[in-house]
């Protein structure tokens, strides 16, 4: 209510002066002002906390620094861009969190939905299923990464064992012995961990499909597939929308899981890790940073691609629109 | 509503206030009595994790002026280096004492991260008689800067049923070659270290110094440093490691292998050959007795035939932080952690032997290990091949790592490809 009083106090203001700016009773301006104060903590801590961080990670990107040799500090430039943009170890690891991204994001997709279905339409032991489905996204990546890590283990897993029935799995297959093994183990565990938090995201979804819809359809007489392709998932776009581009800028900075399973080796290194190994293991502040600055811009470019190519309209996606 | 209008006249909302603050302060006068300035000084120690040998250490150098307290870092030698030196680089002042491993003394020294060794406890080190390749790896730019604690090497375990059904002499010196092939013929697994890890450097470096090559010349060169794991020696330890791996001897988790799981191997039904650390001796004991009687041991493989073998080098020596706020009584403590006595207690808790003569004489120690193996050991280590000391240790090691995993991969172009991306990223050339 206050912001459709507001314009009219201005355009009062407005008719005693000339063209300057609008003047505010002094019972709005003292608003405004107490509105200010009361603001101003909230607003120094986040920019001590998030914009001045940022803005030393761009300025030391442009040094050549290291933490055990201080002394050996330079301003280099764009260097550590170039040297960076010019390395083929950074656009393979591009491509591997992107192909994580990617499939990950795809399956959790697909089972996420049924799972919202099942929350959703469940009858019976309605709490008890929800929360059964949600547990894994209760649990720490760390944990569930070393979970599947001793899952998949060759020495002590129970994956060689359990499957070895089928045809490419050997009682002696190395899980993290190459690149597709270890890749598949890297995903299953993040597709385990988090699809929890797409159902729960395409629940909300599935809450807006409004029933009447549903019944008319049915009395139009619709099958059940042509009740989910046109009447429900159409229903739910903004929903899925939001899901997809949460979970697609998680999963582009994965890194507990690669870290703990196979430490990047074998090519499974994903952007963030080879950021850490800058940063954290070799002590490289300038390098690094110059890496943590490529990817805040990459994950902007990402965010800004899905809501174009999707057209998602976040303000529907709140029940604004 | 009732609540509401109760807080809004005044007392209980102050008291809100209040409470926390009032808890707050007495909170922190109870931490300062803790902290204590009427009780002795405490000194940290920062550990790598054991089997209790430092804790006793401390305890037992604890005097009436100070106490010795451990805390325990991280399992992976380079998780210790990067939280050492996070630390230290914040010149964090709650670290006294602090457990290196040798490759990274020199980058910690350079890095002006330690206090000197004075001249009296580098004369106790000397008449106790530290071994010279535990004095190298404890010395940056000709100043001692850590104390040696325990000197470790790597000795050749067998399992005396398979050489002899293999019909392999152990008497004599014997090669890699040797081993991968009575390991092969006789469906036998070799247990190396080859996960991507600082553990696969060792095994590497061994090699090539057992080639009479080194992978790196001229450290004091800092970034400017000859790189020469290309040359022979690199090439002949690249051939191993290709042998190995391509080889029915290694075992299926090769690429993931570390000390323990190497350990396992040999310990399984396959075990036949296995290159570890001194420790692993006891590991069988309680586990399984019967391994423990099979176990035979030897000099390191030779990577050449006919030239000696250069075993690795590990250990443990203890640095003093720079920015303690109690270093003269550090330097104190750390001169009896390292004496021969506090050296044998913690060989016999831990498996982890002293770095001198004298501590090689500790009573217990001498019933704990056999004889011929405690002067196994000691030959070894003065064969020893530490790994070359320089600050950019880890840049070199996460190169080697990046070129040379996985293990199966190593073929006659490794070694080159390793020396090039040595050099760009040492110089900044490249990501690491």
């Amino acid at each position: 209510m206050s912001t459709t009083v507001a314009p009219e106090t201005d355009k009062a203001g407005q008719e005693h002066r000339k063209g300057g700016k609008p003047v505010a009773s002094d019972r709005s301006s003292a608003e405004n002002r107490l509105g200010l104060k009361l603001v101003a903590p909230a607003v120094v801590l986040m920019l001590l906390v998030t914009a001045w961080p940022m803005i030393q990670a761009l300025y030391l990107s442009l040094f050549r620094y290291r933490l055990t040799a201080p002394d050996d500090r330079a301003f280099v430039g764009i260097d550590n861009y170039l040297t960076i943009l010019s390395d083929d170890q950074f656009w393979k690891s591009t491509g591997t969190t992107l192909l994580i991204m990617v499939v990950t994001v795809a399956v959790e997709l697909v089972i996420g939905f049924a799972f919202a279905m099942v929350m959703h339409r469940i009858v019976f032991a309605r709490g008890l299923m929800r929360t059964s489905i949600l547990i894994p996204y209760g649990i720490i990546t760390v944990v569930s990464a070393f979970a599947w890590q001793f899952a998949f283990s060759l020495n002590n897993g129970f994956v060689n064992s359990w499957f070895n029935w089928l045809p490419w799995i050997a009682d002696d297959t190395n899980w993290f012995g190459d690149y597709p093994h270890a890749m598949f183990a890297i995903m299953v565990s993040e597709i385990w961990k988090t699809t929890p938090f797409m159902a729960l995201l395409l629940l909300a979804g599935l809450a807006q499909v409004s029933e009447d819809m549903l019944e008319a359809a049915k009395v139009d007489g619709a099958t059940w597939w042509q009740r989910l392709t046109k009447v429900i998932l159409p229903n739910m776009r903004a929903a899925i929308m939001v899901a997809v581009l949460f979970r697609a800028l998680d999963a582009y900075r994965i890194f507990d899981n690669i870290f703990v399973m196979t430490k990047g080796a074998e090519g499974t290194q994903s952007i963030s890790f080879l950021t850490y190994r800058q940063v954290i293991e070799q002590m490289q502040l300038g390098l690094g940073s110059a890496m943590s600055v490529l990817l805040f811009l990459s994950v902007l470019l990402l965010a800004w691609l899905i809501v174009k190519l999707f057209r998602v309209d976040l303000a529907q996606a709140r029940g604004e629109g | 509503m009732g609540f509401s209008s109760t807080r809004s006249r005044g007392r209980p909302g102050v008291r809100r206030i209040v409470g926390p603050i009032a808890s707050l302060v007495l909170a922190s006068s109870l931490l300062a009595a803790c902290g204590g300035d009427s009780g002795k000084p405490e000194l940290v120690w920062y550990i790598n994790p054991d089997s209790g040998g430092q804790d006793a250490v401390a305890e037992k150098c604890s005097t009436d002026d100070y106490t010795i307290t451990t805390q325990v870092l991280p399992q992976d030698a380079g998780q210790q280096r990067i939280q050492l030196a996070r630390r230290l680089a914040a010149k964090d002042p709650s670290i006294d004492l602090m457990s290196i491993d040798p490759p990274f003394t020199a980058e910690f020294a350079d890095a002006g991260f330690l206090a000197e060794v004075p001249q009296d406890a580098k004369s106790q080190l000397e008449e106790q008689g530290t071994f010279k390749g535990a004095m190298d790896a404890a010395t940056w730019n000709d100043k001692l800067v850590v104390f040696p604690f325990w000197s470790n090497t790597q000795v050749l375990w067998y399992r005396k049923s398979f050489v002899e059904k293999a019909g392999l002499d152990m008497s004599q010196p014997v090669t890699w070659d040797q081993i991968i092939d009575a390991a092969n013929d006789n469906d036998g697994k070799i247990g190396v270290q080859a996960n991507k890890y600082e553990g696969y450097v060792v095994w590497i470096n061994a090699l090539v110094e057992g080639a009479g090559g080194r992978i790196l010349e001229n450290p004091e060169e800092g970034v400017d440093a000859k790189i020469t794991i290309g040359d022979d020696a690199g090439q002949k330890a690249a051939e191993i490691i290709e042998k190995l791996a391509t080889s029915g001897a290694a075992p299926a988790d090769l690429s993931v292998s570390n000390e323990g799981t190497a350990g396992s191997t040999f310990g399984s039904d396959q075990g036949s050959f296995l290159v570890n650390w001194t420790y692993i001796f006891k590991n069988y004991d309680e586990t399984a007795p019967d391994v423990a009687k099979d176990i035979g041991y030897t000099r390191y493989p030779q990577t050449v035939e006919g030239e000696e073998s250069r075993p690795p080098y590990g250990g443990i020596g203890i640095g003093v932080s720079a920015y303690s706020d109690a270093k003269e009584q550090s330097l104190e403590a750390a001169q009896c952690l390292v004496s021969p006595e506090s050296q044998g207690i913690n060989a016999d808790l831990t498996g982890n032997m002293p770095a001198s003569t004298q501590g090689y004489e500790y009573e217990a120690l001498q019933e704990t290990f056999p004889a011929d193996l405690l002067e196994l050991f000691q030959t070894s280590v003065d064969a020893a091949a530490p790994r070359t000391v320089t600050p950019y240790w880890s840049d070199v090691s996460g190169s080697i790592q990046n070129i040379w995993h996985p293990p199966r991969s190593v073929d006659d172009e490794t070694a080159q490809r390793s020396t090039t991306f040595i050099e760009d990223v040492l110089k900044g050339g490249d990501l690491l």
